[in-house]
């Protein structure tokens, strides 16, 4: 019998970092070392422990980087509970690579880029900015907008400020949603850290964060003068097959695991308002 | 046309047992009808049709896929598959017939899902002409018809015989696997007894149906109407309807600890069901009304948007029989619709 894409390959945590009080960074690799398969920035992965569940993550590591994948998970149920508990060295379950991907070879090339996210939000678009980071000649300027509850909660916080911050060719704005203690950079939401900045209306726009930020985000960039057809996300909601089968993620005629998760808001705007 | 006249119907039975399973609707004491397991002296139900569809013998209620083993910190993944033996559906309706082609469009597009198609490469359908249609019936709206099933062969009975005819390669093999039993009927009788019931099927209450208003271009229209609420305000959310409807095929997937392994399962599951949906961050669809117009609206729009315009429903009629609450896709086309 062929293989089934239901039936898993096995991957090794070999190494597991603490990101945020609630989100963990788990680097997994084949049995055999090396990566368990290939994928483009903006898919995803299904993960699982058997016995506890099976949920899907996105791959946050670039697909430049040869060696291994990692998947920044936040902390809020079962599935996820038992992955914080893991120790390095755990086996645990993995198929894919799931859906489309951020455009980074056709629509995105030459383009500049402007990234927004908040919170673990920033997980599908780490994938996309060191992709484009290692792919520098083929992309415009690059400005990262990223903000959390607090400087605590800045996922990938050290690489940040030590790679991206470094990189001469990058602009980074991070935010707090409150002052704290021994944070001297910018406090406020996203979207209207967003307006303050007034990128300009030539960048094309890679969002991702809680769907309330992404609401009032998108506004922003509208009054700004910004087109849904320069606005990208990444979406998700509950999937068990993973292949369009399963009917979970279905809405309207498009299914997010296969169809998606990455959409333009112009084609999100076809669909129902189910997300 | 070859026949077998209707008295030796159980040879033929004993003939194909004798080499594949065989699966007939055989009657519950209950005067309703399962698809069984033929054994010697079973009888064939006069039933119009079984209360669940043909489905399950492609897309099982429930099937296991993979195991596990878990030991320390590895995990042992055991492909537990195995091709399907071939296999006999007889009697099948024309329209459960039909949801197996429905079916094929999910589960054999790219990713194939080898469970299911090892049984579609091993299961030979013959379906069964109707001749007493029910007032529930409209298959003919979806350019079924009852009287020339699909499926591999078709079985046809003008009361006194059974004739037969192959649809395609398989069916063929099937018949001449069948033939030293069979012999040349003259099909008068049958002819008459087709018309008749294709008299029927025009008269039928729910023959003046149509699909006009619903498509894959009519989301827009459908999706915020106003009627929606009326529709679905008694809806239980039981889920009867999926279960019994042969072109529903949501499934999730869950493990098993036996205790001395993990079993991955998956099984049927429904979009009218609360959970269906919910996530750790929240639920998409958190009201019946939303999960009710995501049952009809798929059916009705979004599947044939995917699939050149084919509807996701094949008419059985058996959610209008079996609704708790007597809500079914009839109504709900009637309310939406634009005349």
């Amino acid at each position: 019998m062929n293989n089934d894409t239901l039936i898993p390959y096995i991957g090794v945590v070999t190494d597991i970092r603490q990101d945020t009080p609630d989100v963990k960074t788990f680097r997994v690799v084949s049995p055999n070392g090396g990566k368990v398969f290939e994928h483009m920035p903006g898919q995803c992965a299904m993960l699982s422990i058997p016995g506890v569940g099976e949920g899907m993550f996105s791959i946050t590591s670039s697909p430049t980087n040869k060696e291994f994948m990692e998947f920044s998970i936040k902390k809020c149920g079962c599935l996820t509970s038992w992955l914080h508990a893991m120790e390095v060295g755990q086996q645990i379950t993995i198929r894919g690579p799931y859906g489309n991907h951020f455009p980074v070879e056709t629509d995105l090339k030459g383009k500049d880029l402007l990234f927004i996210a908040g919170g673990i939000g920033l997980a599908p678009l780490r994938s996309v900015i060191n992709y484009v980071r290692d792919n520098r000649a083929n992309y415009g300027d690059v400005q990262i907008v990223y903000g959390s509850r607090s400087k605590d909660d800045l996922v990938d916080y050290k690489e940040i400020i030590d790679e991206w911050m470094a990189d001469d060719g990058i602009e980074v704005n991070l935010t707090i949603d409150n002052p704290q203690e021994g944070w001297d950079g910018h406090v406020g939401f996203v979207p209207n850290y967003v307006k303050e900045l007034d990128p300009s209306i030539s960048k094309t726009v890679l969002i991702c964060g809680p769907p309330i930020m992404i609401k009032f985000t998108l506004a922003g960039l509208k009054e700004l003068g910004f087109t849904e057809t320069q606005v990208y996300t990444t979406m998700e909601l509950r999937m068990k097959c993973a292949v369009g089968k399963c009917g979970r993620c279905n809405i309207g005629n498009k299914y997010v695991c296969k169809d998606g998760p990455v959409f333009r808001f112009d084609q999100l705007g076809e669909l129902p308002d189910e997300y | 046309m070859l026949k077998i006249s209707k008295d030796k119907l159980n040879d033929l039975f004993d003939l194909i047992a004798q080499k594949q399973t065989l699966y007939i609707p055989a009657d519950r004491n209950d005067g309703e009808s399962e698809y069984k397991k033929y054994e010697s002296g079973m009888t064939l139900s006069n039933n119009l049709n079984t209360v669940r569809s043909a489905k399950d013998f492609f897309f099982p209620q429930t099937e296991n896929l993979v195991d596990f083993k878990m030991e320390g910190k590895n995990i042992e993944v055991i492909d537990i598959r195995q091709e399907s033996e071939d296999f006999v559906v007889f009697g099948v309706r024309a329209c459960d017939a039909r949801s197996f082609t429905i079916l094929d469009k999910v589960f054999l597009v790219e990713p194939v899902d080898s469970y299911y198609k090892t049984r579609r490469d091993h299961g030979t359908i013959v379906t069964m002409a109707c001749t007493r249609p029910a007032e529930t019936c409209f298959c003919g709206l979806f350019g079924i018809d009852a009287t020339a099933p699909e499926g591999d062969a078709a079985c046809f009975s003008d009361g006194e015989s059974y004739f037969f005819k192959a649809n395609n390669e398989r069916g063929q093999a099937f018949i001449d696997s069948i033939s030293s039993l069979l012999e040349e009927g003259d099909t008068a009788k049958l002819d008459e007894v087709q018309n008749k019931t294709k008299e029927i099927l025009g008269k039928l209450p729910l023959s003046g149906l149509s699909t006009d208003s619903f498509g894959g271009d009519k989301l827009k229209e459908y999706f915020n109407s106003d009627k929606w609420a009326e529709l679905s305000e008694a809806c239980l959310g039981c889920g009867t309807c999926t279960f019994v409807c042969p072109t529903c095929q949501c499934y999730d997937i869950k493990d098993f600890n036996t205790g001395h392994g993990i079993k991955r399962f998956r099984c049927w599951d429904s979009c009218m069901y609360s959970d269906f949906t919910k996530m750790a961050h929240g639920n998409p669809r958190l009201t019946q009304l939303e999960r009710f117009r995501q049952r009809f609206m798929h059916k009705l729009v979004y599947f044939p948007a995917n699939n050149n315009g084919e509807f996701g429903c094949v008419g059985c009629g058996r959610c209008l029989s079996k609704c708790p609450i007597s809500m079914n896709i009839v109504k709900v086309m009637k309310a939406l619709e634009v005349k």
